[in-house]
């Protein structure tokens, strides 16, 4: 459809100028639209988003405020459009270049050197590699494919669609029909963890570079903060850590591991200033991150009215630390005491948990590590009643399982070691892909956290010991397109949505990521998904020496990355630079999440009964018995309370067979009755 | 089916061949053959060595009760049996257990009607249908000494026998109700319905025995709270009862009452609470503990499953909106916060491995999760009550304080009006397994202690009297149940998982004469004014409902009949129960046996360890810091027999290069190959 509609399209070059779009003066030359875009022409002028706003104060503003992305027009303008005689002659050699390597690669041409002077008048103190061409891709957004050629510019897409009228100097890449998706957000990573006085092996640089490799252009790492230790001061220190070294964007979560107000404070001027909307919360730890039920229900109050969303670490602490000694007990000191201690229900469990208090305090919820079929049926049958939770599996839970905790050779055993631990069910990786694939799981991460032998070997003698991490985030887009889409559970589509798009909505930095439209950033990837690649620890990017993934055979994988606009992997060559990675903030209240929560508010105000003030008789009691009252609330004292005001315009009065219960014949010993000098008003009365 | 057998009996005359196995052990050697009626005798003599032992559990009946001062006066009456008339060898075990092995024309024994002044202890109720949760039969009955002697047709009696015709109607066995509160104390005052009050009504609703729950106040001994419990239900109680102990603080001292409890009181089941926070509420922690502990000794435990944090939570805050009302209950505890807790209970009990009994399954979610369960094969039982089987929480709503008021219970009754028709369903098909009735009754005057803040309202609403009726009005009457499961689940059920079964909850020779005749048919209209309870407003008000005792016989007394009570204060006996009730603990144990983890045996990792820093900044993240291994666990002992050697490519990432950033220890022998990554 996509071919026919481009021909077509091609062949309309001389439009009369009645036609020339309204609103426009009369020099500028009829725009061209390619693809699904145009089926109305000129339908997109004013409605897309005003790139152009977007790009004069793109690298400042984008600091601040940067949800201007979503809005205005998409009309590339100006200088480009003059030039648009040019560009025919460019584009036929660069097509024909393309079809000598054999039409299956991805050709990468420079037109800079061969097309003349004008271009490079554009070009007088920039890199040619700041302008790229993406021709003859086949487009996949999470809503739909089509083919169109996309041309960026200073980071960001400027244009998409046929026929593209682009100044010089830029590089073409042909894509020859492959995919071209929105660069992959991983939404969880532990990268430079400090963890007992040592760090995860791979840092800022180094796991960012696997990312890229990987098709990943994106990573939203954890901030951990001691208990007790300053929130913005971590956040500070990561930010630090990750704009020296990040190769791409990032952003960070910031998990709160330990709660008062201070803290309350602090995640309030996060959320305000420093531009992190999500925040992490532990149900297991016992005494060391671990959250009580009150205080998840003070946080995710919190958090719902300040327009964050809570993630969890769903496990039952305090299970685990019984279960954990009396595996130690028993002699069992090895990693199977790790997924022997942490059974798959004690994460349902709290995943339930988790998702009532959520569903209590109206607050979204995001389960971080859905490791188990348990657990994510919970999820699901949440989603089902209504509840607004995002399940997350990584990288480790699609692509293997658990009983690799049995294996003789302890440092293999070790470097499964993660919470929740992966589910010593085989089915559970097909499961889990089958409910990603349904919508039922929303997102996916990696939960890369790595850690080299040595580390892992700190709990060798003491499962409980171990640093608990896998590796994942290179692998994360070719695992599941290999389990997902290869088996033909998930559409390419779905395979964007969950690999970047939900993200990108979730984080509130939707459509600036997670789609290619105009204006948004130019992170893409060049999906090739026929590649097969072994994984392996010895061609793997990450620092570990061990590769939870060892030996599996991936189909898929990216042939082309560009993050910022930059080409960074093609080839199967690197090229990142450390330090070149922004931190890109993310606003509270996404609408992926919050509108239904907003519109759950309005309904639900609780309303008390008008009654007539109770005047019957009053047992006698003692307020201070022996064991305290009962019920839970001893902390609001009734005294406090202002007695709820009478209702005159509410009767009493009432015609139903009135005080028959005076006749009531047995009065057991034990009940003293205080008797109103008026008598009992008809309130009481037991109609 | 039942005719067939009837037919059965009309073979006298058995050649000796068939004169059942093994019997000369027990009788003489010229004992007679034995003969068994009904659906008993399918297979003639089949039952004899398999069916309940009634000898040994006779003896030891006789000796619990009367250490548990229970003067009931049977042993007496088994002496003068020799009243037989005809004459005929009748040969009687000294344990009143007798099997009546006589050859003697069928119609030499019941015709007679002689009547004796003490006849009420002797009772045969003929022509009736036993309703047991198996089968139902025909079959005459005869009680003496308030056990079950006989069952079958043309019984050789004694003489002065009382005659109950009951005309084909179902003969069920007494109901048992598991959950009551008739001696809860709340902030000092107590409970309208006391032992006595409580067990009469009781009585009128066909149910012949109640299970109680010890509530001590937190830091009390659990032991004097028993026995305060027990001395007011002996003095007040008219039909036999047992008790639960709830556990209201866990801490060690508590583990050794238990255990007196289990093992000299005959106490098997006890409850602890997830709600009452700051007040009886148990952590997770606390919880793993007390369910281990209680499954070690082959206790019940029973769960009040409502999450208290956030109920406390959400107290607070409909208390700061201004809600002070009863509606302010249901708004508080929303029934997420019982499924919650259920579940957790749920997986609490999976792990340890420890049976849970949920009390007071009140709505739809809770049940679900109770039924999800037992598919998945956890070893729950859940319980909804009269409450939540015949009403629902939107009178929580009512303009009326008063009335509003009365329905306040925890967890609260869902404002869901389906949610009693789902509960009987899952009743029905065996997914929740006993009815109770939670009934704790409190007087409106006491129910006004919380006239301007809900959360003081003492909780509990009635429902032993009406329990029997509603079950039967909602669920056998609409043809979701069968009379059978009805007995199972009012009566039967109950004594398995309290292991008092076969001795209650079922119709059979040697069982208690705790019986009920029982009225399909009966129409009755629910109202405080009628009703035995105390309390001045019953929450059914106004209900119509089907079904209802004709005839109550609790003890082999007839103590409800024609509509009126015959009931004497303090004749309920103290029923004690053993632990490890085969009903739940076969499946426990197997499980206990297969369930054991085991550890992989490996040669010891002796490749690079990371050198931590003597004293880490923070802690370890891995919660187990009080089980250091470095004291508990003596050091892997190294298998010899286990080889490092292996003959994949090993050193195959020896030369690739080590990455910065992390510092190896090389030991001094090198890395051995255990480590290589293959």
């Amino acid at each position: 459809m996509a071919d026919r509609r481009r021909d077509w399209w091609d062949k309309e070059d001389d439009l009369p100028v009645y036609l020339a779009r309204p609103g426009t003066t009369d020099q500028v030359p009829r725009q061209k639209f390619g693809g699904m875009f145009c089926s109305v022409e000129g339908a997109y002028e004013s409605k897309t988003i005003d790139f152009d706003a977007l790009s004069v104060g793109q690298r400042s503003s984008r600091g601040a405020g940067q949800r201007a992305a979503a809005r205005g027009s998409a009309s590339p303008e100006g200088g480009e459009r003059e030039r648009e005689p040019e560009r025919e002659p460019e584009r036929e050699p660069p097509r024909e270049a393309a079809g000598q390597p054999g039409d299956r690669g991805v050709g990468i041409i420079s037109s800079t050197g061969g097309a003349g002077g004008k271009e490079l008048l554009q070009n007088l103190d920039d890199l040619g590699s700041d302008r790229l061409l993406i021709k003859g891709g086949r487009i996949v957004n999470d809503d739909q494919s089509f083919y169109a050629d996309i041309y960026m510019e200073d980071g960001l897409i400027k244009q998409i669609g046929d026929n593209l009228i682009v100044p010089g100097g830029v590089k073409i890449i042909e894509a020859n029909g492959k995919m071209v998706i929105p660069g992959g957000i991983d939404i969880h990573t532990h990268f430079q963890m400090p963890y007992r006085g040592t760090t995860t092996v791979d840092d800022f640089s180094q796991g960012t570079k696997a990312a890229l490799a990987g098709g990943t252009t994106m990573i939203v790492d954890h901030v951990i903060p001691d208990p007790g230790s300053s929130l913005i001061e971590a956040f500070d220190r990561w930010r630090e850590w990750a704009d020296e070294k990040a190769c791409c964007d990032y952003s960070l979560h910031v998990d709160i591991t330990h709660w008062n107000d201070s803290v309350k404070q602090e995640v309030e001027s996060l959320l305000k200033e420093k531009g992190v909307n999500s925040f992490q919360v532990y149900m297991a730890y016992k005494d060391l991150y671990q959250m009580s039920n009150s205080e998840l229900y003070e946080i995710f109050t919190f958090l719902g009215e300040m327009g964050g969303i809570v993630q969890v670490h769903a496990e039952n602490g305090e299970i685990i630390a019984e279960e954990q000694a009396r595996m130690l007990q028993m002699g069992i000191t090895g990693p199977e005491g790790h997924v022997l201690s942490r059974p798959e229900e004690l994460e349902a469990e709290a995943v339930f948990r988790a998702i009532t208090i959520a569903s209590q305090t109206n607050c979204p919820l995001y389960v971080t590590k859905v490791m188990s079929k348990s657990a994510a049926d919970i999820i699901s049958q949440a989603r089902k009643k209504g509840n607004v939770v995002f399940g997350e599996p990584i990288t480790a839970s699609l692509g293997t399982d658990g009983t690799h905790y049995w294996s003789k050779n302890w440092a293999k055993a070790a470097s499964f070691v993660t919470s929740p631990p992966l589910s010593p069910d085989p089915t559970t990786p097909d499961y889990l892909n089958t409910l990603l694939a349904s919508g039922d799981l929303t997102l996916t991460g990696s939960a890369h956290c790595a850690f080299s032998v040595a580390q892992k070997a700190i709990g060798k003698d003491d499962f409980t010991q171990i640093p608990e991490g896998v590796n994942g985030v290179e692998e994360r887009m070719s695992l599941i397109w290999d389990k997902a889409v290869v088996t033909g559970k998930m559409d390419e589509n779905t395979f964007v949505a969950v690999t970047s798009t939900n993200a990108a909505k979730l984080l509130n930095l939707y459509p600036r990521k997670g789609r290619i439209a105009v204006g948004s950033d130019s992170d893409l990837v060049i999906w090739d998904s026929d590649a097969i690649r072994t994984v392996t620890a010895k061609t793997h990017h990450s620092a570990a020496e061990y590769n939870v993934f060892e030996g599996m055979e991936l189909r898929g994988a990216p042939l082309v990355v560009i993050c910022q606009g930059k080409i960074v992997l093609e080839d199967g060559k690197l090229q990142a630079t450390a330090g070149s990675g922004r931190f890109i903030p993310c606003s509270p209240f996404p609408d992926f999440a919050y509108k239904r929560i907003k519109a759950r508010k309005q309904l639900a105000v609780l309303r008390a009964v008008p009654r007539g003030m109770y005047d019957g008789p009053v047992s006698d009691f003692s307020p201070m018995s022996r064991g305290g009252t009962p019920s839970a609330s001893a902390r609001t004292s009734p005294t406090k309370q202002t007695p709820p005001v009478r209702n005159l315009h509410q009767s009493g009065f009432s015609l139903a067979g009135a005080p028959s219960t005076e006749e009531t014949p047995i009065r057991p010993a034990g009940r003293r009755i205080v008797v109103p000098p008026g008598g009992r008003s008809n309130i009481t009365s037991l109609s | 089916m039942s005719h067939f057998e009837r037919r059965c009996n009309k073979e006298e005359d058995l050649p000796v061949y068939l004169a059942r196995p093994g019997s000369a052990s027990q009788s003489a050697s010229q004992s007679p053959r034995q003969k068994s009626y009904g659906m008993f005798s399918s297979v003639e003599g089949a039952f004899e060595n398999k069916s309940i032992a009634l000898e040994s559990y006779c003896a030891q009946r006789k000796r619990s009760r009367s250490r548990e001062n229970l003067a009931d006066g049977d042993s007496g009456g088994s002496k003068d049996m020799g009243t037989v008339p005809s004459g005929k060898r009748v040969s009687l075990s000294l344990s009143e257990r007798l099997f009546f092995c006589d050859s003697s024309p069928p119609s030499s024994g019941i015709e007679r009607r002689a009547r004796r002044v003490r006849g009420s202890d002797r009772l045969l109720i003929k022509g009736g249908r036993v309703v047991n949760d198996d089968l139902s039969f025909f079959a005459d009955i005869y009680l003496e000494d308030g056990v079950i002697k006989q069952l079958g047709e043309n019984l050789i009696v004694p003489g002065g026998v009382k005659i109950i015709e009951a005309n084909g109607r179902m003969v069920i066995p007494g109901g048992i109700d598991v959950n009551t509160c008739l001696q809860k104390p709340y902030l000092g005052t107590q409970t309208v319905d006391d032992f006595f009050q409580g067990t009469k009504a009781a009585l009128a609703g066909g149910t012949t025995m109640i299970v109680d729950h010890v509530t001590p106040q937190p830091g009390a001994s659990l032991l004097q709270a028993f026995e305060k419990w027990q001395e007011a239900a002996d003095k007040k109680s008219c039909c036999d009862y047992s008790l639960h102990v709830d556990i209201p603080h866990w801490h060690e001292g508590v583990k050794e009452e238990l255990e007196v409890l289990v093992q000299e009181k005959g106490i098997n089941s006890f409850q602890v609470y997830m709600a009452y926070k700051d007040l009886y509420q148990m952590t997770d922690t606390q919880l793993y503990e007390a369910f281990s502990f209680l499954k070690e000794l082959g206790a019940v435990v029973l769960v009040h499953a409502e999450n208290g944090d956030l109920i406390a939570q959400e107290q607070s805050k409909i208390l700061g909106m201004g809600i002070t009302g009863p509606e302010g209950h249901a708004l508080s505890r929303p029934e997420e916060l019982e499924a919650e807790a259920v579940f957790r209970a749920i997986t609490l009990g999976n792990r340890v491995n420890c049976p849970v009994y949920i009390t007071k399954v009140m709505s739809k979610s809770a049940a679900d999760i109770v039924a999800l369960s037992r598919k998945k094969g956890s070893v729950v039982f859940g319980e909804p009550i009269t409450a939540s089987l015949a009403t629902d929480g939107t009178h929580y709503w009512s303009k009326n304080w008063a009335k509003a008021a009365a329905f306040v219970m925890s967890p609260p009754l869902s404002p869901d009006p389906t949610t009693p028709d789902h509960l009987n369903s899952l009743l029905a098909c065996g997914d929740l397994q006993v009815v109770g009735s939670a009934h704790c009754a409190y007087s409106t005057s006491q129910k006004a202690i919380g006239k301007d803040n809900f959360t003081l309202i003492p909780e509990g609403t009635n429902g032993v009297e009406e329990r029997m009726s509603f079950v039967w009005d909602k669920a056998v009457a609409v043809g979701k149940m069968d009379e059978n499961q009805f007995v199972a689940v009012s009566s039967t059920n109950a004594a398995k998982i309290f292991n008092l079964y076969p001795r209650k909850g079922r119709i059979a020779v040697g069982s208690d004469g705790d019986i009920v005749i029982w009225d399909p048919d009966k129409m009755k209209t629910i109202t405080a004014k009628t009703q035995q309870s105390a309390v001045e407003y019953n929450i059914f008000e106004g209900m119509e409902c089907r079904g209802g005792p004709l005839v109550v016989i609790s003890q082999g007394k007839i103590v409800y009949e024609d509509g009126k009570l015959h009931v004497q204060q303090g004749v309920g006996r103290f029923i004690p129960r053993k632990p490890f009730a085969d009903y739940i603990y076969q499946r426990i144990t197997m499980r206990s046996k297969t369930m054991a983890a085991r550890g992989v045996s490996r040669g010891m990792y002796d490749g690079p360890v990371y050198d931590i820093p003597a004293t880490p900044k923070y802690v370890t993240p891995a919660p187990s810091t009080k089980t250091s291994p470095a004291k508990n666990q003596p050091p892997p002992i190294r298998n010899l027999h286990q080889s490092n050697f292996s003959l994949s490519g090993a050193q195959v990432d020896d030369n690739v290069p080590r990455r910065s950033g992390h510092r190896i220890v090389a030991p001094p022998g090198g890395r051995s190959n255990i480590t290589s990554l293959g």
